[in-house]
């Protein structure tokens, strides 16, 4: 078992010193930015092009979903949430600190990505760093 | 491109339902053998079989549907596609003849999914833990409430505005015997459903059911051979598109611009515009999406998809009827059936064989459906001429 939380996807980030933050893919030749490294850059199909990226821990609020039914074992009601971050990229996650109330909720608003540690362990009881949307300090 | 025309000189559905204790290949079959004797052919005639199905994609249902109405040693072709195998099947008939390659194929889509889980997608756990509750959710009732959500931010769509597409296609049901469900759901009723994934509400989520449709395909030159021009509906158009890179789809997945895109071709194929369509059955898995294919597929102007929903333009007798088979929503989704499925729903108002849904005078229809991954087909089809 780890001593130390892991990332929850390849995403997060968790340097030796300093805040975790969340690494995406910027293509040098296009500047399409991504999440995930490619064979290839998938808006241009250039190689050897793509390169870490830091993505920006503010952004605003594109899209959200109330979820009240949820496959077993998941708690709901909870908000799942598509957020435009400044400088690019474009993240999914649970938006919390908030009600789950369409009247709560402005699509446009600033929000802030924060990290947390997941509240589910796997098998062997490792912990895990996840990311979350909550509505800007 | 071959320029000979092809046509659809018979076509049919069973009824969508559940079917526990029927096998796949024996709904497939009975769409099959329903579709040939629409088109007075038998088995023997046809040169090649396009088969649809999703979910036994390894179970070679072509081949087993041959088994139950004849084996005859001709190709089989099993296609899987999302929820555009149907679509899919049918155009690779379409290809096949277009190529010149054989003059009569029959294309099947078949699907049990009665009872599947509403929720689709998602949960899948990787290594380390599942994030599907954490990193938001990728359940398709969420995924398309999230697409639905895009639209109001643009454009101030409300969630009364959705929940009337599903008034709407519950209402075009109760009008069509094959249809699942066949339910009036006022208003109120759709609103106040149990929330699934907000704003769509469970009368606004695809029904799951066990289907099956098929249709015979023809070259002009063996339909005119058989004498089937007062029943054959010709396609102008089959077009299969993917989903370019955009910004958003990594986590967002992209069922607009895909369907732009094949909007674009279909059109242009079809020498037509979006005016001159008189019906449409678009993919209205949830009601959020049909939303936005109004806007997709030229219905009406970027921003007034709300507009058109509140001048009842898409009803039956309206300007431009969407969804009069009851849709995903309400006749029902059978994945692999249903591009076929959408394609008999056209082909039969153009045939003015509709009954009491019938779009008036229908002369030019389209039919669309997305596949999440992500896909687009769209075919656009023809009135008989005679
Ligand atoms: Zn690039």
């Amino acid at each position: 078992m780890s001593e130390h939380p892991l990332p929850i996807t390849p995403l997060v980030q968790i340097p030796e010193s300093g805040d975790p933050y969340l690494q995406g893919f910027k293509c040098k030749s296009c500047g399409a930015i991504t999440l995930k490294s490619r064979m290839a850059c998938a808006k241009c199909g250039g190689r050897d092009t793509l390169e870490p990226f830091r993505l920006s821990t503010k952004g605003t609020l594109h899209a959200y979903s109330i979820i009240y039914r949820a496959f077993p074992g998941i708690d709901v009601p909870f908000v799942s949430a598509i957020a435009d971050l400044e400088g690019g990229g474009t993240i999914k996650t649970n938006l919390i600190d908030v009600e789950p109330d369409p009247e709560k909720i402005q699509l446009g608003m600033d929000v802030d990505v924060v990290f947390q540690i997941a509240p589910r362990k796997d098998a062997e009881g490792n912990e895990y760093l996840a990311y979350f949307l909550k509505p800007a300090a | 491109m071959g320029s000979e025309d092809v046509y659809i000189t018979g076509t049919d559905m069973i009824k969508f339902g559940k079917f526990p204790d029927r096998s796949i290949a024996s709904l497939g079959a009975e769409a099959a053998l329903l579709a040939l004797d629409d088109a007075g052919v038998t088995i023997n005639d046809i040169e090649a079989l396009y088969s649809g199905n999703l979910l036994m994609a390894a179970g070679m249902v072509g081949q087993q549907i041959q088994q139950e109405i004849g084996q005859t040693g001709i190709p089989v072709v099993n296609c899987s596609n999302a929820c555009a195998t149907g679509a899919t099947a049918l155009r690779e008939g379409w290809t096949a003849i277009k190529a010149g390659i054989y003059d009569i194929v029959l294309a099947v889509g078949v699907e049990k999914l009665a009872g599947a889980g509403m929720l689709g997608g998602g949960g899948g756990s990787r290594s380390g833990i599942s994030p599907e509750g954490l990193l938001g959710s990728g359940a398709m009732p969420c995924v398309f409430a999230e697409a639905g959500m895009a639209h109001s931010r643009k454009y101030g769509t409300t969630f009364e505005q959705f929940a009337q597409i599903a008034v709407k296609n519950h209402h075009h049901s109760t009008m069509n015997p094959k249809a699942r469900y066949q339910i009036e759901t006022p208003l109120e009723e759709v609103m106040n459903a149990e929330m699934i994934s907000y704003p769509n509400t469970k009368l606004m989520c695809s029904a799951n059911v066990d289907g099956a449709a098929a249709a015979v395909l023809m070259s002009e030159k063996k339909m005119k051979e058989l004498g089937l021009g007062s029943q054959a509906v010709r396609i102008r158009a089959s077009v299969l598109t993917t989903d370019p890179w955009t910004d958003r789809d990594e986590v967002m997945p992209d069922v607009n611009t895909c369907t732009r895109n094949a909007a674009a071709q279909a059109y242009e194929m079809a020498g037509v515009g979006p005016e001159d369509l008189d019906l449409v059955e678009l993919h209205d898995c949830f009601a959020t999406a049909e939303v936005l294919h109004y806007e997709n597929l030229g219905l009406c102007a970027d921003g007034e998809a709300g507009k058109l929903i509140d001048e009842k333009a898409t009803w039956h007798g309206g300007r431009i009827p969407v969804n009069l088979s009851g849709g995903l929503l309400s006749k029902g989704h059978p994945i692999g059936a249903t591009g076929i499925a959408n394609v008999y729903e056209i082909a039969t108002h153009l045939r003015g064989n509709a009954g009491k849904r019938q779009a008036e005078g229908a002369r030019i229809g389209l039919a669309h459906v997305i596949g999440l991954g992500t896909c687009c087909g769209i075919h656009i089809l023809e009135a008989p001429s005679s």
